[in-house]
C-alpha cells in the first residue's frame, strides 16, 4: 500500500487537532495516542516522537506508555485481521482450538502477521459478548458461537476473493 | 502540618518521630534496620521491591515502610518470621528472574542484591531459574546497559528524571516483559536526550548499568549528596 | 433548566409513552448488534410505517434485556413479551399477529420463567425499556428527579447520611462502604476535587458495566452529579475501556444531552453546583481498573498502582482529593436519594444491602446478564436462573469474581452471595463474573488460564506479582505435562501466599485465588496429574502445552 504525502499530512493534522483540543495537556497522552492509532492503524516511532515533542513529554515516557497498553500496536498489521477473544467464557468454550487451527492453517502465530502481510492474528481479553462465546472477530465482523470450520471458511473466502481481484 | 512529635513502637522499642516521617526513616533514625532495595534516599519512594514491608498492628495488610507515614501510637513489627520468609522468597524470585551469576558480574562484591542474599541466607532458589539472554547495550562510549542483571528497581529512571532532569530512561512493556529503555527504545549511543552524566550507573544496586572498564566499587554511590536531594523538585 | 421543568418533561414524555398501545423494544446492545439487531430495528420501523401503525405502536432502540444467548431479542410491552432469535423477516409476522391481531406468537417467545423470576432488576430496571440515546426517555421514567431532589431539598451532609444509611458498598469488588468513602472526600479541604467513575471492566467474562452504560447511561451521569454535589467536586471522569465502542458512543451522546439540558455544566438546575464530565478511554490494561492505577492512567501515565497511603480521597488525581466509584455503585445513588437509605438497607442482607449484577457465562443453559439481590445462593444462580449445565454434562465448579476470583465446588453452592462469605470461601465479589465449568474442563488448566491472564496483565512494578506469577505458571505447566512432583504443590502454595500478602495492589493480592481455591477444593485433581499422570477431564498430558518463551 502506498500513501501519498497529502494523505499523510491529513492524518498528522488529525493528530495535531486532538492535541490542540486537549490544550497540549500532557495528561491527554492516551487520548492522543488513541487518535494517532486510529488514523495510522499503528504507532510508529516517528509519530511517537512527534507527540513527544508536541506535548513536551520525554520520548522514553511516551514509548513506555504506548507499549504498556495492549490496545496499541507498534507494528503495521496485515491487511486482514482476525481477533480471538481469550476471555474466560470463550476459553471455557474452546476458542483456543480455533486459534490453533488458524495458526496451523495460515502459518502465522498469535500476535503476528503472515509473511505476505495479508493476515494478522490477534488475541484480546474479552470483547464482552460472553453469552455468545466463543467469539472471533474477522476484520470488523463478529462471529459469535464460532466454530473452527466457520472461521476458517470465512478467511479462506476473504483471501480467495482478493486473489481473484488481483 | 504541626511540628508535634509522635510516639510509636517499632519491634517493641518505643521511639519518637516527626509526623511527616516514613516508618523507614523513623526506624533508620533509631538504629533499626529494615532491608530495602528500590529505595534510595532523595528519590521518590517507589514501593516496588516489597522488601521493606512491615506489619502494622490493626492493619491486615503489609505496609511498605518506605512510603507509609508514621502515626501516633503505631505498633510496628519489622522482623517477624513471616516477613523474613517473604523477604527471602522475594530475593529468590529476583535471582531466578534473570541471569544473575555473581562470579562474572562487574558488581561482584559491591552488589546490593548479592549482599541481601547472603544476609538472608539465600543459598539456592526453590523455583527454576531463567537463562534467557538479552542483548547488552554497549553502544555508549562510557556506559553499559545489561538487561540480564536488571531488577527493574527504577532507581536509574528516577535519578535521571528527578535529579538530572532529562528522563532519558523509562520502562517499555509491562509485567515480566518490562525492560529499561533509552529514549524510543534506541541504542544508548543514539540518544539525543542523555547527558552522559552517569548518575544511573552510580545508583544501580546491581551490575545492570555500569561504567566501562571500572570496578563498580569505584563508581557506585549508595547515597546521593544531600545538597542534590534537597534541591530536587517536589 | 429548573427542577420544575424536569417534572414537566417527565409528564409530557410519560403521556406520549402512554399514547401508544404497544411498544416494541429492540435490543441494540453489544450482545445483539453483531447478530443483526440494527437490521431488525429497521425492519420493525419499516413494517410499522408500511401498515400505518405509527400512532399505535412505538418502535424503540433499547439497551440490553439480559438474555444475550438468544440474541437478537425484542421485548414487546405491555406484557413484557420477550421474543428470541428474531430475524428481520420475522418482523412482519410479529407485527401482524401481536400488534394487529393481539395474538402472542408462542413459538418465538423466550420461555424461561425462572431466569427472570429469581432476579431483582434495580440497576437494570430501565435496561431494555428505554432508548439510551434519548435523555427524554430517562426523564420520563423518573430520571434526574433524584438530582433535582438532592439539589433542592438536601444538603451534602444529608446525602452522605442517606448513602451511609443505605449500607451501599462499592460494587467494584472490594466492598468498601460508599458512604464512608464519600465522607472522606467531602472532609478533604484541598481543591479542586475530582470524581472518577470506574468503567474499566477488564475481567474476561464480565460485561455488567458495559451493559449498564449501553442501556442506561444517564443513571451513571445522575449518580455522579449527585456525588459531585455531596463531596464538592467540580470535575468528573468516566474511565472506560476502549474495547467498548458502543458504550463509549452512548455515554458521549448522553453527556452531550445532559449538557444541553443544563444537567451538567454551571449552575445545574439553578443551584450553585458546577460539574462537568469528561470521558477517558483505557487502552487494554486490566490493572488500570485498580483504584490507584486508574489515576495514573487518567494522568496519561503507565497504569501502575501507587502505594496507599496516601489514599485517593486525600491525594488522588494530580494530588487532589478524588472519589473513585464503580459505575454500578453510582447507578444505585439516584434510587437511594429518591427512596431513602432505609428503603435500600432492607434489600439484600443486613451487612450487604441492595442488588448485584452478574455476568453468568460458561457451561450454563441460560447465560446472560443478571441482577440478583445480595444473599441469593450460588445454587439459585447456577441452577434456577442459569438452568444448570447443558447437554447432560456434569457440573464441576463455578468461578466467582473474575480471573482473580475463586473456583468453588458443588459443595459450596449453598454459599450466599455477599462480600464476606465469598472472601471466606477464597473467592471475591470482584466485578461480578460467574463462569460455570463442567467435567470437560480440567481444574489445573483452568487455574493456569487465570494465572496466565494475571501474569499478562501484571504491570511489573512489584516483584512478587511480576516475578512470582510466571513461576506459578511454570509449575502448573509442569503439572499439566505430567512432570510435576508432589513437592511442587508446597512450593506452589508458598509462592501463592507471598504474592497474596506482599504484592502492591489488588491484582497481585488476589491473583493466586484460583490456585489456592483449587488446591483447597480440588487437590485430588492436582494429585491425579502428578501421581497417576492422568487428567480427570482428559484435557492435559496427552495434549502438549505450549510453553511460551519470552
Amino acid at each position: 500500500m502506498t500513501t501519498s504525502a497529502t494523505s499523510l499530512d491529513k492524518r498528522l493534522i488529525l493528530v495535531d487537532k486532538t492535541i490542540a483540543v486537549h490544550g497540549n495537556r500532557r495528561d491527554a497522552l492516551l487520548e492522543i495516542l488513541h487518535t494517532a492509532h486510529n488514523v495510522y492503524g499503528f504507532l510508529d516511532k516517528k509519530i511517537l516522537l512527534h507527540i513527544s515533542e508536541k506535548l513536551r513529554i520525554p520520548p522514553s515516557q511516551v514509548y513506555g506508555v504506548a507499549t504498556f497498553y495492549n490496545y496499541f500496536k507498534l507494528k503495521k498489521p496485515g491487511s486482514h485481521s482476525v481477533t480471538f477473544c481469550l476471555g474466560t467464557a470463550c476459553y471455557v468454550k474452546g476458542v483456543e482450538e480455533i486459534l490453533s487451527a488458524l495458526e496451523k492453517e495460515f502459518n502465522v502465530k498469535r500476535g503476528e502477521t503472515s509473511s505476505d502481510g495479508k493476515l494478522s492474528l490477534f488475541v484480546t481479553r474479552c470483547v464482552g459478548a460472553c453469552a455468545m462465546a466463543p467469539n472471533v472477530i474477522v476484520d470488523d465482523e463478529m462471529i459469535g458461537k464460532a466454530t473452527k470450520e466457520v472461521v476458517l471458511e470465512r478467511i479462506r473466502k476473504i483471501l480467495e476473493s482478493e486473489r481473484v481481484e488481483a | 502540618m504541626s511540628e508535634r512529635i509522635v510516639k510509636l513502637i517499632i519491634d517493641g522499642k518505643e521511639i519518637f518521630a516527626k509526623p511527616t516521617d516514613t516508618i523507614l526513616k523513623a526506624a533508620i533514625d533509631n538504629g533499626i534496620q529494615i532491608p530495602t532495595l528500590c529505595y534510595l534516599e532523595g528519590l521518590t519512594p517507589h514501593g516496588g521491591c516489597r522488601l521493606c514491608v512491615v506489619e502494622v498492628k490493626g492493619n491486615p495488610k503489609l505496609m511498605t515502610s518506605c512510603t507509609t507515614p508514621v502515626s501516633n501510637n503505631m505498633e510496628i513489627i519489622t522482623n517477624s518470621p513471616k516477613l523474613i520468609k517473604y523477604r527471602k522468597q522475594i530475593i529468590e524470585l529476583l535471582l531466578a528472574e534473570r541471569i544473575h551469576t555473581c562470579s562474572v558480574c562487574i558488581a561482584n562484591g559491591s552488589c546490593e542484591l548479592q549482599e541481601l542474599a547472603s544476609k538472608f541466607g539465600v543459598d539456592h532458589t526453590n523455583v527454576s531459574r531463567n537463562w534467557e539472554r538479552f542483548e547488552l547495550d554497549m553502544s555508549h562510549e562510557r556506559f553499559v546497559l545489561d538487561h540480564n542483571r536488571c531488577i527493574l528497581c527504577t532507581r536509574c529512571i528516577r535519578v535521571c528524571d528527578e535529579i538530572e532532569g532529562v528522563h532519558t530512561l523509562d520502562i517499555k512493556r509491562r509485567g515480566k516483559d518490562s525492560m529499561i529503555i533509552v529514549d524510543l527504545d534506541e541504542p544508548w549511543s543514539a540518544s539525543y536526550s542523555c547527558t552522559s552524566c552517569g548518575k544511573c550507573s552510580a545508583v544501580c544496586p546491581v551490575g545492570a548499568i555500569y561504567v566501562k572498564g571500572k570496578p563498580l566499587s569505584e563508581t557506585k554511590r549508595k547515597e546521593l549528596p544531600k545538597f542534590i536531594t534537597e534541591r530536587r523538585r517536589r | 433548566m429548573k427542577p420544575e421543568e424536569i417534572q414537566k418533561i417527565a409528564e409530557t414524555e410519560h403521556d406520549l409513552r402512554m399514547s401508544y398501545k404497544y411498544r416494541i423494544n429492540v435490543c441494540c446492545s453489544s450482545g445483539c448488534l453483531p447478530f443483526g439487531a440494527q437490521k431488525l430495528l429497521k425492519a420493525f420501523e419499516d413494517t410499522i410505517k408500511e401498515l400505518g401503525l405509527e400512532r399505535v405502536c412505538k418502535v424503540a432502540r433499547t439497551g440490553c434485556v439480559g438474555t444475550c444467548s438468544v440474541a437478537p431479542v425484542v421485548l414487546i410491552d405491555p406484557g413484557n413479551h420477550l421474543y428470541q432469535n428474531v430475524k428481520p423477516e420475522d418482523a412482519k409476522k410479529i407485527v401482524q399477529e401481536h400488534i394487529i391481531n393481539g395474538q402472542v406468537l408462542e413459538e418465538y417467545l423466550y420461555k424461561n420463567e425462572a431466569y427472570f423470576s429469581k432476579q431483582y432488576r434495580l440497576i437494570l430496571r430501565n435496561a431494555g425499556k428505554i432508548d439510551p440515546l434519548r435523555i427524554e426517555d430517562y426523564i420520563a421514567v423518573g430520571g434526574y428527579s433524584a438530582l433535582a431532589k438532592a439539589l433542592t431539598q438536601m444538603t451534602p451532609e444529608q446525602i452522605i447520611y442517606e448513602i451511609s444509611l443505605s449500607g451501599l458498598r462499592g460494587r467494584g469488588g472490594a466492598g468498601f462502604s460508599t458512604g464512608q468513602k464519600w465522607n472522606f472526600v467531602a472532609k478533604s479541604t484541598a481543591k479542586p476535587k475530582y470524581i472518577v467513575a470506574n468503567l474499566d471492566e477488564g475481567d474476561p467474562g464480565v460485561f455488567a458495566n458495559r451493559t449498564l452504560a449501553e442501556a442506561d447511561p444517564h443513571a451513571i451521569i445522575e449518580g455522579m452529579t449527585i456525588a459531585a454535589y455531596a463531596v464538592g467536586a467540580e470535575k468528573g471522569f468516566i474511565y472506560i475501556r476502549a474495547e467498548y465502542p458502543l458504550a463509549i458512543q452512548t455515554l458521549k451522546k448522553a453527556i452531550e444531552q445532559a449538557k444541553s439540558y443544563g444537567l451538567l455544566g454551571n449552575n445545574i438546575l439553578g443551584s450553585t453546583l458546577n460539574f462537568d464530565i469528561e470521558l477517558r478511554l483505557g487502552a487494554g490494561a486490566f490493572v488500570a481498573g485498580e483504584e490507584t492505577a486508574i489515576l495514573s492512567s487518567i494522568e496519561g501515565l503507565r497504569a501502575t498502582p501507587r502505594p496507599r497511603p496516601p489514599y485517593p480521597a486525600v491525594s488522588g488525581l494530580w494530588g487532589k482529593p478524588t472519589l473513585i466509584n464503580n459505575v454500578e455503585t453510582l447507578a444505585n445513588v439516584p434510587l437511594i436519594i429518591l427512596n431513602g437509605g432505609t428503603w435500600f438497607s432492607k434489600l439484600g442482607t443486613p451487612k450487604c444491602t441492595g442488588t448485584k449484577c452478574f455476568s453468568l457465562t460458561g457451561k450454563v443453559k441460560n447465560p446472560g446478564l443478571i441482577e440478583v439481590p445480595m444473599g441469593i445462593t450460588l445454587k439459585e444462580i447456577v441452577y434456577e436462573i442459569g438452568g444448570g449445565v447443558p447437554d447432560g454434562k456434569k457440573f464441576k465448579a463455578v468461578l466467582v469474581g473474575g480471573p482473580s476470583g475463586g473456583c468453588l465446588p458443588e459443595s459450596m453452592l449453598s454459599l450466599p452471595i455477599d462480600y464476606e462469605s465469598l472472601t471466606q470461601a477464597g473467592a471475591i465479589m470482584g466485578s461480578g463474573g460467574i463462569v460455570v465449568i463442567d467435567d470437560e474442563s480440567c481444574i489445573v488448566d483452568t487455574a493456569r488460564f487465570f494465572i496466565d491472564f494475571c501474569m499478562d496483565e501484571s504491570c511489573g512494578k512489584c516483584i512478587p506479582c511480576r516475578a512470582g506469577l510466571p513461576k506459578v505458571r511454570e509449575i502448573l505447566d509442569r503439572i499439566m505435562l505430567g512432570e510435576g512432583k508432589v513437592e511442587d504443590l508446597k512450593v506452589l502454595e508458598e509462592l501463592c501466599y507471598l504474592i497474596k500478602d506482599a504484592s502492591l495492589c489488588g491484582l497481585g493480592q488476589t491473583a493466586p485465588n484460583p490456585v489456592l481455591t483449587t488446591l483447597n477444593y480440588f487437590k485430588q485433581e492436582y494429585l491425579a496429574h502428578i501421581v497417576e499422570k492422568s487428567c480427570p477431564a482428559k484435557k492435559c498430558i496427552l495434549k502438549k502445552v505450549e510453553v511460551v518463551k519470552e
